[in-house]
């Protein structure tokens, strides 16, 4: 079977947490100027677009706290976001992000090998050529054996499960080969000598590099694999490496003596020791944030709304509030009357209050802006002018909406149901607003919550979803790597439509979409295929499959003493992790 | 006495069993009943057919329940190991499941979890024995007085008032606004003194919540004790008012404080999860709760049998303390 | 917990009741009356009544106390417990006294006074009672010279156990069930004598032994709940022994034991008294008891003395109408049961509404014997009948006396 994942799983996982709404206990007043150990906070938005406190100074000690461990450190099978930009303190890929700020960040540089790979076969054979001087954490040298092994890895679903499998679907799509433990070599990646890798593609595909960028493409060595137990102490290949792990409580990474800086110039690798904590509580994570005990929160979900308060409040200079790759929105399934028919789609687009539904979300800062179409900010192709639907001016349109209506023969309005998730508040907020503002035009929306922990054998259930006809599911998207492909196929292409897990919500089966996809797919060039993406794009939107709801934003803290920090759209707007160092 | 114990341990020995047998047939058999997979909890969510089918086999799933019992019950002797997908993976004796979300053996989890839950109940049961005990006999022996109305008062607030409320209250009054003690939980082992600063406030929330019960309790059997005629005959032997009290009406006061106070441990035992949140101890209860979460039931079945554990030794002890204290039961 | 002596509130009521020491005086027959309430007066009084009689004098306002002569002494003892139904006077002025070796019988139905009265002489209605749960009391009481009501309570607690012990009456429920026999007999010891553990169970087991337990070394070590209960009587008379009391009040020391052991206990009791030579009052609600055992005998009915004599008298010249019917509930062997006086029919008199006039004339057959009915009027005072002998009712000594030898003594 096919086991395309996608991210959702990385939101999910996020929004898992909900330890109920604790009281409010204002700990108000106590203006600590020293609070984050000292310094003054570098100011609003300082780490967006911009590098708040740039600084090489090694040293001291980096202090994460986090509500959500990772799924798994093991790089085959994690596939958090916030696992994946961590994994870099202790793996390093091929090829890895620009360490700079906001979208440059996606542009691909060469880590362990020498330069980009090199395309030839008419884009279906890449050549790398290792660095010198790579070493492992005992000191023997990394070999293209051990990259290839740790790419082969993910090929043993039955043992490590949970990663996303780009590479795997895109070398062997027929899923011929059965992974290292079982089915011996891969022939589809060729390593002539230990400093030399080649991948043979049986079709060319322009976004295979941002896929080896991905961690599940880091090297692993095979007289260190442990199998399903590599997690707790992966081998590191990165600048720093493993002291101890105890799932769901801490972690302690410690330098890799043995890394060189001069083989990597990704890596700042300032601090001595990255810590991290782990709580259930968020309210707890945000103060100890707030009041300094820690630096940074590892989850990237942003600050729940009583911390956000008080940090916008009383300590704003210590707030970024970058964009993230993330979109929310509401999908029509088709199978669901009356939306089969577009036009009862376009009015329930046309009478939202746009603006009504920012709110419910937390406004613009919280919440995010308006979304005139389903492509998030981060990724290549995005335009912000194409709003077909006049969402960018916030009200209702209910004269089209009545129009539309009539056209869908309709004309009195309609009942359906909406589908949410009740494990993310704002996402029930927003069901709320909806309802309300669809009531006016004269559809009637009943709203189920769902447990957001079963989404893919419920909202995934093209079945279920029938059967409980739920004409509109609410539910948050961002890409895997950053490319239409890496964010549009699951959702838009035909071919991703499943019995289970399914993320095609509205059940697009549209020819058109799919060759337009095969053709952007094809393209080696990533300012070209944007282009067609950004077509993708305006052809699911004139399909009026989605409502886009807002391009989400998070209100992060930064510590004052922390230095090197910026969010980077290549990890969907969350810090660079590993280029983040402290003052002492 | 000494055959006693044998035949309550024995007891106690047969009541986990069943515990077992129960808390198994809730997490291998209901399932199946209502149709769903056992494999994909085991996985967690959103696993794939391949992940699935080697849970599936590693766990023994298609193999009668019997079978998976016994295998059970071996893992906790002599251990097992847990083949599939071409992999085994060892869990060693005593096992208790292995977590395949965590990819961690049960036990050790527990183990390593359980002191400090023991800690943070041992602690607070200290206090709340104190606080209720001395708030129960002043309001008890003062009865109608204004000191009576306020320990009543106080402990009406106490049983009303949820944990998370007065552990924010406390933490933000005197961790982060006058910073007096820590708002962290530190181990033992790293810095006892930290570790002591840290428990102090999650200490206090919980003995404000039992000690209240306590109180209640204490002040109801003190009245009733204080009407006895054995009182009376104290106070007239001449004992002082503070013998007749500490030592006469005391003895006979703690019978039903132990009841409770053996429940209320072995309970706590599974985790004082509310506590545990407010205060991020890294106790059973965080633990089980992570497990909820993330659906991790090999966890939730460690943590249920420990639990249940802790209930039926609690309460063997508090038995045995009843003939202590009561020479009237007879161990034998 | 200090003891504060009470402040007399029940001095505005005694206009509702006649002040009992001037008409005692007036209708005085006898000059043995120390109505005038000289010191030399009250000893000599004292001295020839035996130490049977000592107060006829009290409510009154007493300024300067006189120390009394009698080894115990109790004047005009009030006890009233304030409840929500009202005050309930529970004794309400009760004078005697009593000289060592001595042993006085206080007999009355229950709810009649008489534990509430060996309580107050313990000084145990003080101890640990709080607000509203605190019973007033007034009068005096002397012992060997010493005023117990006003003096420091700690100076009671100091009497009480060792010149003043107390057999309760259910020795189940009066020893603690959690701790051994010989452990409440050394604590009972040890706390007025500075003596090691040894000692003191040494001193246990010698008790033990006293009081006739066999095997005491053993026993020392039992629970109340492994002794049968006459043994748990004798191991509570033990303990009341322990520090050789001078005075001993035993409350219904047998009334929770079975026939053939009560006698056992009477007898202990009375050889007992005869080694240590100690005054032992013996409360009860059966006249036989007392028979055997007290030289005076003080009948209390509603809180009140009715009569009091020495033990004779009570018993073959009995003065009051409820004595006579007390003596007719007694069980006697040598007579037969069918022409058997029947016992004080109703019930005793609620304390808090104490019937007007004599509080027993509800249930008195011979309550319309007096002319004018003045039996539901006036309450009848403590008179001298005859010098010692005291009795409260208004009939006077002729029809008394018709009435006894005729009606009553046959039947008896």
């Amino acid at each position: 079977m096919t086991t395309k994942r996608t991210s959702r799983r990385r939101l999910a996982a996020v929004s898992a947490l909900a330890v109920g709404t604790l009281l409010t206990a204002t700990a108000c007043g106590g203006n600590d100027d020293d609070n984050g150990g000292g310094g003054d906070a570098a100011g609003f938005n300082a780490g967006v677009n911009k590098v708040a406190n740039a600084s090489d100074k090694k040293g001291g000690t980096l202090r994460y706290v986090g509500v959500q461990d990772a799924d798994s450190w093991d790089t085959t099978r994690m596939y958090y976001g916030f696992a994946i930009d961590f994994s870099r303190y202790y793996s390093r890929t091929l090829v890895s992000y620009t360490a700079a700020p906001g979208q440059k960040s996606i542009d691909l540089k060469p880590d362990l090998a020498k330069s980009k790979g090199k395309l030839s076969d008419g884009g279906k054979t890449y050549t790398y050529e290792l660095k010198d001087g790579l070493k492992w954490e005992d000191g023997k040298p990394i070999t293209s054996q051990d990259i290839k092994y740790g790419i082969e890895r993910q090929w043993a679903q039955n043992v490590l499960s949970g990663g996303p499998v780009y590479a795997k679907d895109v070398l062997d799509p027929d899923g011929k080969y059965k992974g290292p433990y079982e089915g011996g070599d891969f022939k589809g990646i060729e390593t002539p000598d230990e400093k030399t890798i080649v991948f043979h593609l049986p079709k060319p595909n322009g976004d295979f590099e941002q896929m080896l960028a991905m961690p599940t493409n880091a090297p692993v060595r095979k007289d260190m694999d442990k199998k399903s137990k590599y997690g707790l102490k992966p081998f590191s290949s990165g600048p720093y490496k493993f002291q101890s792990y105890t799932p769901n409580k801490n972690l302690t990474l410690v330098r890799n003596k043995n890394w060189s800086a001069k083989t990597d110039n990704l890596r700042k690798a300032l601090p001595d020791k990255v810590k991290l904590t782990l709580l259930t509580n968020a309210d707890e994570r945000d103060k100890r944030l707030i009041n300094g005990d820690a630096d940074l929160d590892l989850n990237q979900r942003g600050m729940d709304s009583q911390g956000r308060t008080t940090a916008i409040k009383e300590h704003k200079a210590n707030v970024d509030n970058p964009q993230t790759g993330f979109i929310s929105y509401v999908a029509f399934p088709q199978s669901v009357k009356p939306f089969d028919n577009i036009h009862c789609r376009k009015a329930a687009i046309y009478g939202t209050d746009h603006k009504s539904v920012q709110t419910a979300r937390g406004g613009p800062m919280a919440g995010g802006d308006l979304a005139t179409n389903m492509l998030p900010p981060t990724v290549p192709g995005w335009d912000k002018n194409d709003d077909q639907y006049g969402i960018a001016k916030g009200s209702a349109d209910v004269a089209k909406a009545k129009e539309e209506l009539k056209k869908c023969g309709k004309p009195n309005g309609f009942k359906t149901t909406l589908a949410v998730r009740n494990t993310d508040k704002s996402d029930e907020k927003s069901a709320e607003a909806i309802q309300a503002s669809l009531k006016k035009v004269g559809i009637n929306v009943e709203i189920d919550p769902f447990d957001g922990a079963q989404g893919s054998s419920i909202v995934g259930n093209p079945d279920v979803v029938k059967k409980k006809g739920y004409g509109m599911v609410l539910y948050g998207w961002g890409p895997d790597f950053p490319s239409g492909q890496g964010y549009g196929v699951p959702l838009w292409n035909s071919k991703y439509i499943l019995d289970n897990g399914n993320n095609n919500y509205a059940l697009i089966d549209d020819k058109k979409i799919d060759s337009q996809f095969a053709d952007a797919i094809a393209d080696e060039d990533p300012k070209s295929a944007a282009k067609k993406y950004a077509e993708i794009n305006k052809e699911v939107m004139k399909g009026a499959y989605y409502l886009p709801l807002t391009y989400m934003k998070v209100v992060q803290w930064r510590a004052s003493h922390l230095t090197n920090v910026y969010s980077a759209d290549a990890f969907n707007g969350w810090y660079d992790m590993v280029n983040i160092g402290v003052k002492k | 006495m000494l055959t006693y114990l044998i035949r309550r341990l024995f007891a106690v020995a047969v009541m986990l069993v069943v515990i077992i047998l129960a808390v198994f047939c809730i997490f291998f058999l209901i399932p199946k009943w209502t149709g769903t997979d056992p494999a994909t909890m085991f996985v967690g969510k959103q696993a794939d057919k391949e992940a699935i089918e080697a849970v599936r086999q590693k766990l023994q799933l298609d193999d009668p329940i019997l079978v998976q019992l016994f295998e059970f019950f071996k893992g906790i002797f002599v251990g097992r190991d847990y083949t599939g997908g071409g992999t085994t993976t060892h869990c060693s004796a005593p096992c208790f499941g292995y977590s395949f979300r965590t990819e961690q053996e049960i036990w050790p989890i527990l183990t390593d979890r359980l002191p400090v839950t023991l800690s943070l109940a041992v602690g607070a049961a200290v206090l709340w024995l104190i606080i209720g005990l001395a708030v129960g006999i002043v309001s008890a022996l003062k009865r109608g007085t204004i000191w009576d109305r306020l320990g009543m008062t106080g402990a009406l607030a106490g049983v009303s008032l949820p944990i998370y409320f007065t552990g924010l209250i406390l933490l933000a009054v005197f961790a982060y606004q006058l910073d007096l003690v820590s708002n962290k939980f530190t181990p033992f082992g790293d810095n006892p003194g930290e570790w002591f600063s840290g428990m102090i406030l999650p200490w206090i929330s919980l003995a404000f919540l039992f000690g209240a019960m306590y109180a209640r309790i204490t002040r109801a059997t003190m009245l009733e004790v204080m009407g006895e005629d054995y009182i009376r005959t104290a106070r007239a032997k001449g004992l002082r008012e503070p013998v007749v009290i500490g030592k006469h009406a005391m003895r006979s006061t703690m019978t039903p404080v132990l009841t409770l106070l053996g429940i209320d441990l072995g309970a706590l035992m599974g985790g004082a999860i509310l506590t545990e949140t407010t205060f991020s101890i890294p106790g059973l209860g965080q633990a089980v709760l992570k497990a909820i979460n993330e659906k991790d039931l090999p966890l939730i079945l460690g943590v249920t049998l420990i639990t249940a554990t802790a209930v039926v030794i609690a309460n063997l002890i508090v038995d045995l303390l009843y003939g202590v204290i009561d020479p009237r039961v007879r161990l034998a | 917990m200090t003891d504060q002596p009470a402040e007399k509130p029940e001095e505005q009521k005694a206009d509702a009741v006649p002040e009992p020491a001037d008409t005692a005086a007036a209708d005085a027959t006898d000059a043995a009356d120390a109505a005038d309430g000289t010191v030399d007066q009250a000893e000599q009084d004292a001295q020839a009544a035996g130490g049977k009689v000592a107060d006829t004098a009290p409510g009154e306002p007493v300024l300067d106390k006189k120390p009394a002569s009698a080894f115990l002494e109790v004047r005009d003892l009030r006890i009233h417990f304030p409840t929500q139904d009202g005050l309930v006077k529970s004794v309400d002025g009760l004078s005697f006294s009593l000289e060592k070796g001595q042993t006085l019988g206080i007999v009355g139905e229950s709810g009649s006074g008489k534990s509430v009265t060996s309580l107050g002489i313990m000084g145990l209605h003080t101890v640990g009672q709080y607000g509203r749960q605190r019973p007033k009391l007034s009068g005096e009481i002397w012992l060997n010279g010493q005023e117990l009501l006003t003096a420091d309570p700690d100076e009671v607690r100091k009497l009480r156990g060792r010149e003043i012990s107390m057999i309760f009456q259910d020795p189940l429920s009066a020893l603690h069930p959690f701790f051994t026999i010989g452990h409440q007999i050394v604590e009972a010891y040890r706390v007025h004598h500075d003596v090691d553990k040894k000692k003191a169970r040494a001193r246990a087991v010698e008790l033990l032994d006293r009081v006739g337990i066999p095997e005491p070394a053993k026993r020392v070590d039992s629970f109340p709940h492994e002794f049968s209960g006459g043994m748990r009587q004798r191991a509570m008379i033990a303990m009341s022994l322990a520090n050789n009391p001078e005075l001993l009040i035993a409350d219904e020391p047998t009334t929770a034991l079975d026939v053939t052991v009560q006698a056992q206990i009477l007898d202990l009791i009375r050889d007992l008294q005869k080694e240590f030579g100690s005054a032992v009052i013996i409360i009860t609600h059966d006249l036989g008891v007392v028979a055997e055992l007290s030289d005076d005998i003080l009948v209390m009915y509603g809180g009140r003395c009715v009569e009091y004599g020495t033990a004779e008298e009570v018993f073959y010249e009995p003065q009051h109408p409820y004595t006579w019917g007390l003596l007719g509930s007694m069980p006697r062997i040598d007579r037969e049961r069918t022409d058997r006086l029947s016992p004080v029919k109703g019930s005793p008199p609620s304390l808090i509404n104490v019937p007007e006039g004599c509080a027993f004339n509800p249930r008195c057959p011979y309550a319309d014997v007096p002319k004018g009915g003045i039996t539901r009027t006036r309450r009848p005072e403590l008179r001298e009948t005859k010098p010692g002998h005291l009795s409260a009712c208004h009939m006077d000594q002729a029809d008394r006396e018709r009435i006894w030898n005729e009606e009553i003594a046959p039947k008896l």
